[in-house]
């Protein structure tokens, strides 16, 4: 285990090299940030040109990069617009995406996969072609749609919560969004499980353990569920990224100021630190969910360890 | 499978069945049998027959300009000849949502199209000559995926000025086509094991006849699956980025513009039908090219039979 361990991070390094310079390229060849400082009026040649030799922008774009990672690494992100450090945004803004995130989590996991369970047990019958029926209708509602939806509805004309969350955003308002944000990777999981269940249903471990004189419970929840999640554990790694992109529009829709509401700040006012630094953290984020994700697959199933 | 043993590669795709032995019942006969009578197929072809219709002559079905606006009008609900009402610049919400119909179609076909032809050729070759492009083919997959599409977009289309469809055609086929490269490479690889690849090297075909005679009929089913399914994504991600306020600009018609105006300081409040009607439009729209989707999986994929 500890072997497949160091593998997986050392081949975690290129990816994240490869990665973090293909945004740095995009935002800092891309856009022009000194320009971007000054707005709309051009910038005084002398002024701009200290700039850029303060900031590094005079060297090649590889030595910016190398420059740029070093810093990272001794936790210094540059400054914001306002002039307050990146790591400050990020402090206030993590805790509020990563609440918005758990939620989720929790919720798809959950309802996904009950919902799984019980139509693949069943498959076939007027309840798994309704819920099939549901998980394709959720997944072709795009999250912004189903947000704006659920603000007009619930929001709105029922009153039923608050429109928009509270700059602290505690959970319980996290819910609504929580719920928008975990549809479509519901949906997917509860499809995954489905498959995945009625497909080891008829494998000989069940039909073993079914004859051993096993509860149905046992039998469903030791044997059968276990093996079947593993195709769904995959999917939550890979989901990751999604739900990313599900909180930057959740965020934007129930005003919740946290890593998608920085990140938009920091694009609309071509702030390249912030920009870069966000991204930067939300890349690492995701490959380490999916490293996280194959470590928690060996412990599933120990033949992947010695593949 | 003996060949596919010693190779000991990774096989990510799964292999289309071989033409069966009888005539004319090859996987393509065969899953053209199964579609049409599946219903779900049908559904979904009909609408998506009516999209194509409308976004090629929007003037069947709405005969005013998407873009003739007067704000003395604005957020007015429906009445006679205007069904869905006019939104807040005093746009007749009806023939904007008929006209996003073109923007959405053009996006998806286009896009899943540039990623399907990109991604089977480079995916294709490093599967077919394997070695060092296969490993540098591979690692750039790698770093591909580990950015988020819509993060990317966010980042790389608010860097660009002007923006087309063109532009956020090429942005998804830039970040898309690693999709398709990796199952293509992974079908490319067992396809490649098979007895009659082995038997036509054997029989001294070229390189090319082997590739376009015996490799592609049977390595493209799971890339066509991959790609239908895309395009469903691929307009619902338009639609997001145009939300999201990086996508598409005024005056092209864009379902998902049409809702992020709507939601602007929740403008929604007191006139519904300017949220309603492109989030219907949009939402329907992918759900028959997901459902297409689907039913083609069901048909092409010889593990579900």
């Amino acid at each position: 285990m500890g072997r497949y361990v160091i593998r997986r991070l050392l081949q975690m390094i290129p990816v994240f090299i490869g990665t973090t310079f293909l945004i740095f390229v995009m935002v800092y060849a891309v856009g022009d940030p000194v320009n971007a400082l000054f707005g709309e009026r051009a910038p005084d040649p002398a002024t701009a040109q200290q700039l850029r030799e303060e900031f590094n922008l005079d060297k090649p774009i590889w030595q910016q990069y190398g420059l740029y990672m070093g810093k990272i690494f001794t936790g210094d992100f540059g400054n914001a617009f306002n002039g307050r450090p990146v790591t400050e945004l990020m402090a206030t803004a993590f805790p509020i995406t990563i609440r918005l995130a758990l939620v989720a989590i929790v919720i798809e996991i959950v309802i996904g996969i009950v919902l799984g369970v019980v139509t693949g047990l069943r498959r076939g019958r007027p309840v798994d072609s309704g819920v099939l029926m549901m998980t394709l209708v959720v997944i072709s509602v795009p999250t912004f749609v189903t947000g704006s939806l659920a603000q007009y509805l619930l929001g709105v004309k029922w009153g039923w919560i608050a429109p928009a969350v509270s700059p602290a955003a505690p959970v319980g308002e996290l819910l609504l969004p929580g719920l928008v944000l975990a549809l479509v990777s519901l949906a997917y999981v509860t499809r995954l499980t489905r498959t995945s269940i009625a497909e080891n249903s008829r494998a000989d471990y069940v039909r073993t353990a079914i004859a051993k004189g096993l509860s149905r419970r046992r039998v469903t929840v030791r044997h059968l569920l276990r093996n079947s999640l593993i195709p769904v554990v995959t999917f939550l790694g890979t989901d990751v990224g999604n739900l990313m992109a599900g909180a930057l529009v959740t965020e934007r829709i129930f005003n919740i100021q946290g890593v998608g509401f920085q990140l938009w700040q920091g694009i609309v006012r071509q702030n390249s630190p912030t920009v870069v630094g966000f991204v930067t953290i939300l890349v690492i984020v995701f490959l380490l969910a999916n490293l996280l994700v194959d470590l928690l697959y060996a412990v599933l199933d120990p033949r992947i360890r010695y593949v | 499978m003996e060949l596919a043993e010693d190779e000991g590669q990774e096989i990510e795709g799964s292999p289309p069945p071989g033409p069966g032995p009888e005539r004319g019942r090859s996987l393509w006969s065969d899953a053209w049998h199964d579609l049409r009578r599946n219903p779900v197929f049908v559904i979904a072809g009909l609408l998506i027959a009516f999209l194509v219709l409308i976004s090629i002559w929007p003037g069947l079905i709405a005969s005013r300009d998407p873009l003739s606006c007067r704000l003395g009008r604005s957020l007015d609900p429906s009445s006679a000849g205007h069904w869905f009402g006019y939104d807040a610049q005093g746009c007749d919400v009806y023939t904007r949502v008929v006209y996003g119909a073109r923007t959405s179609v053009t996006v998806g076909v286009c896009a899943t199209a540039g990623v399907a032809v990109l991604g089977s050729l480079l995916g294709g070759l490093a599967g077919f000559f394997g070695g060092v492009w296969d490993a540098i083919l591979s690692r750039v997959t790698d770093i591909f995926f580990g950015i988020p599409i819509v993060l990317g977009g966010l980042v790389f289309l608010s860097m660009t000025g002007s923006r087309s469809v063109w532009t956020v055609v090429t942005f998804i086929v830039l970040l898309g086509w690693p999709q398709v490269a990796r199952i293509a490479r992974g079908s490319v690889i067992t396809v490649k094991q098979n007895d009659y690849v082995q038997a036509a090297r054997a029989l001294g075909a070229g390189t090319v006849r082997m590739m376009v005679r015996h490799i592609l009929p049977n390595a493209v089913a799971p890339v066509i699956v991959t790609a239908t399914i895309a395009l469903g994504t691929y307009i619902s991600l338009e639609a997001t980025l145009s939300y999201l306020g990086v996508g598409l600009q005024p005056p092209t018609v864009s379902w998902g513009a049409d809702i992020s105006a709507a939601s602007q300081g929740m403008q929604f409040r007191n006139a519904p039908h300017i949220l309603l009607y492109p989030a219907a439009a949009l939402s329907l729209t992918v759900l028959a090219f997901i459902m297409l989707g689907d039913a083609v999986r069901d048909a092409l994929d010889p593990k579900l039979r």
